[in-house]
């Protein structure tokens, strides 16, 4: 048996029935990263000594039988945009290598009370800006499946540190397919829940309606559980539903028999990888052969999600970034700085990447007088009519059904001298962002030995659909439990 | 059509962001955004006459509380992170020119 390879349920099986202890789990997870992360570098930051005091801790909650949960014990990963008291949170920059946080996420503090275990904060494109976790401004990590290329991003290193069996499960985030695209890119299963389901206190913003913290697994089941634990409603996040989270793991077992699955045309057209097309076709029929109705269905402004999303995207994360300024915290560079406003301009120059910058100047532009009307204030309108294109398939379908991205895993710097190239890689993930709803990608095959990813898009705060009709793939296909040789 | 961004309106751009920027990178930035606003101006073909801008995604009410003071962060707790700090202020160099 090898520890770091279990579902979160066996391994919560086997601590209740004390067979292992979450110290020993915890100990061969932290082994197994300062062996084989050196090859991966999917951790920005490992917490040995954070961690073994939290699994000893579990161990003792477990040990009294007391406040037990699905996640006691259980050692995980988060992306390092969220915020870990008195551990570095980077947001894989170098304007915020040394910052340590004062206090933390909800979601932070959500996971510590059901006792699971931090082992790490791992790698991004810098404040979530790329899709190939090659605009981390601190190193780039790789694919666990192929060393030579990219784990997709801005989540690559919670991607990467799941697929490489690094943890046993992984918090990421999803502001325009962060979670899902390299979810499909290293054969991981991931959730963008429904906006507003996951409190983002503590999360350092991106673009604040687009960002959905969401957790990354080996399975459907693991990732329900997991939502369970972090979603709610959250004071200091206003945006935060108030309705009650269900118990995503409770119906995950009833079939899917009579459900309509929509296929948007609109996703399967000319450029897709061929061997992305056929593990699709494929998905379709084991649905078909479950017993649920495949219906074609018409997305028409899918093509606008991608510049609808960039532009709001700039424009919010102008905003939002706007207090790395060089006075309160991160690096300050203040050499011969004649006022405050030499302090913002060298600091911002020396501490931003060169993605960063584009995305922040592009926003201010968006926003400028003269383009508002041109740019930001098309896009919102171009936004409403992608709300409707949903509001209209799910009047008629269940559940959407698309791939992750038009092909597999690319090579490391493949894309890096285009930015419009690598925006193009978001194409079949971004769109649900601007509507605000749930989409769960899972693996669904191989082309050329590396893993095609598909995406499950379902009506607001109807992640138990998601996750229902996702776990009915997984029991009839082991794609999900394949993992990467190192 | 093509929309070309030139350097003198990357430089207003990166000022009111308040960023640095050197002629060389202009030069390169300049290039890169006219590609990336040209490819923006599709959404132009998109007839969104009558069409409200999207403005709330989750919940559309507004979301009140007590205005009450509960315990927050201590000052010396919240300089530990400032780069420059002086009698429990963050200290920035002059905001107001003295010319």
């Amino acid at each position: 048996m090898q520890l770091t390879n279990l579902t979160i349920r066996e391994a919560h099986e086997l601590l209740t029935t004390k067979k292992i202890s979450s110290v020993e789990l915890t100990q061969a997870m932290l082994d197994r990263i300062h062996d084989v992360d050196k090859k991966v570098k999917s951790y920005v930051t490992v917490t040995d000594d954070l961690a073994l005091e939290q699994a000893k801790k579990a161990d003792e909650r477990i040990a009294k039988g007391e406040n037990v949960t699905p996640l006691t014990g259980i050692p995980f990963s988060m992306k390092d945009c969220i915020s870990t008291r008195d551990v570095r949170t980077t947001c894989s920059s170098k304007i915020l290598e040394n910052y340590v946080p004062q206090y933390n996420a909800t979601v932070t503090n959500k996971l510590a009370d059901s006792g699971a275990v931090l082992v790490g904060k791992t790698n991004m494109d810098e404040f979530g800006m790329g899709s190939s976790c090659e605009n981390s401004a601190l190193f780039p990590t790789h694919n666990p499946w192929d060393l030579e290329r990219v784990p997709g991003g801005s989540s690559g290193g919670a991607a990467a540190s799941m697929s490489a069996s690094l943890c046993s499960f992984s918090i990421g985030e999803d502001t325009g397919g962060s979670v899902r695209m390299p979810a499909g890119f290293t054969n991981v299963t991931g959730i963008k829940p429904t906006y507003g389901r996951v409190s983002r206190y503590g999360l350092i913003a991106l673009a604040s309606s687009f960002d959905c913290i969401g957790p990354m697994t080996r399975d459907a089941y693991d990732c329900a559980t997991v939502l369970e634990h972090i979603a709610g409603h959250d004071p200091h996040d206003s945006t935060t539903y108030n309705s009650p989270v269900p118990n995503y793991t409770a119906n995950i077992n009833k079939p899917v028999k009579g459900m309509k699955l929509g296929i948007p045309k609109e996703y399967f057209v000319a450029g897709m990888e061929a061997g992305v097309e056929s593990a699709m076709q494929e998905a379709i029929r084991t649905y078909e052969k479950l017993g649920m109705e495949i219906h074609e269905v018409s997305l028409p402004h899918t093509k606008y999600g991608l510049p609808v999303y960039y532009l709001l995207l700039f424009a919010e994360a102008s905003a939002n970034l706007a207090r790395m300024d060089g006075t309160r915290f991160g690096l300050s560079v203040s050499d011969g700085a004649k006022d405050v406003i030499d302090i913002y301009l060298k600091t911002r120059h020396e501490g931003f990447g060169d993605e960063v910058k584009r995305r922040i100047m592009l926003g201010a532009y968006a926003l400028s007088a003269g383009y508002y009307d041109a740019y930001y204030l098309k896009a919102q309108k171009v936004r409403t009519l992608l709300r409707r294109d949903f509001e209209t398939a799910f009047s008629k379908v269940d559940i959407l059904l698309v791939p992750t991205c038009p092909t597999t895993a690319f090579k490391l710097g493949e894309k890096t001298s285009d930015p419009l190239e690598m925006y193009l890689s978001d194409i079949y993930v971004v769109s649900t962002n601007p509507a605000g709803v749930p989409a769960l990608a899972l693996p669904a095959g191989f082309s050329n030995n590396m893993p095609v990813g598909m995406q499950l898009i379902g009506k607001h705060l109807d992640e138990s659909t998601l996750f229902q009709v996702a776990h009915a793939y997984q029991q009839v296909t082991d794609w999900h439990k394949q993992t990467p040789n190192l | 059509m093509t929309q070309t961004i030139d350097t003198k309106t990357v430089k207003h751009v990166a000022f009111l962001v308040r960023l640095g920027i050197s002629e060389e990178e202009a030069q390169k930035f300049s290039g890169q955004f006219s590609s990336i606003i040209d490819y923006f101006n599709m959404l132009n073909e998109v007839d969104t006459e009558n069409v409200p801008p999207a403005s709330d995604i989750a919940n559309a009410e507004n979301v009140l509380r007590e205005d009450v003071v509960i315990p927050s962060m201590s000052r010396e707790e919240f300089l530990k992170n400032a780069p420059r700090s002086e009698r429990g202020y963050v200290k920035v160099p002059t905001v107001l020119g003295d010319e």
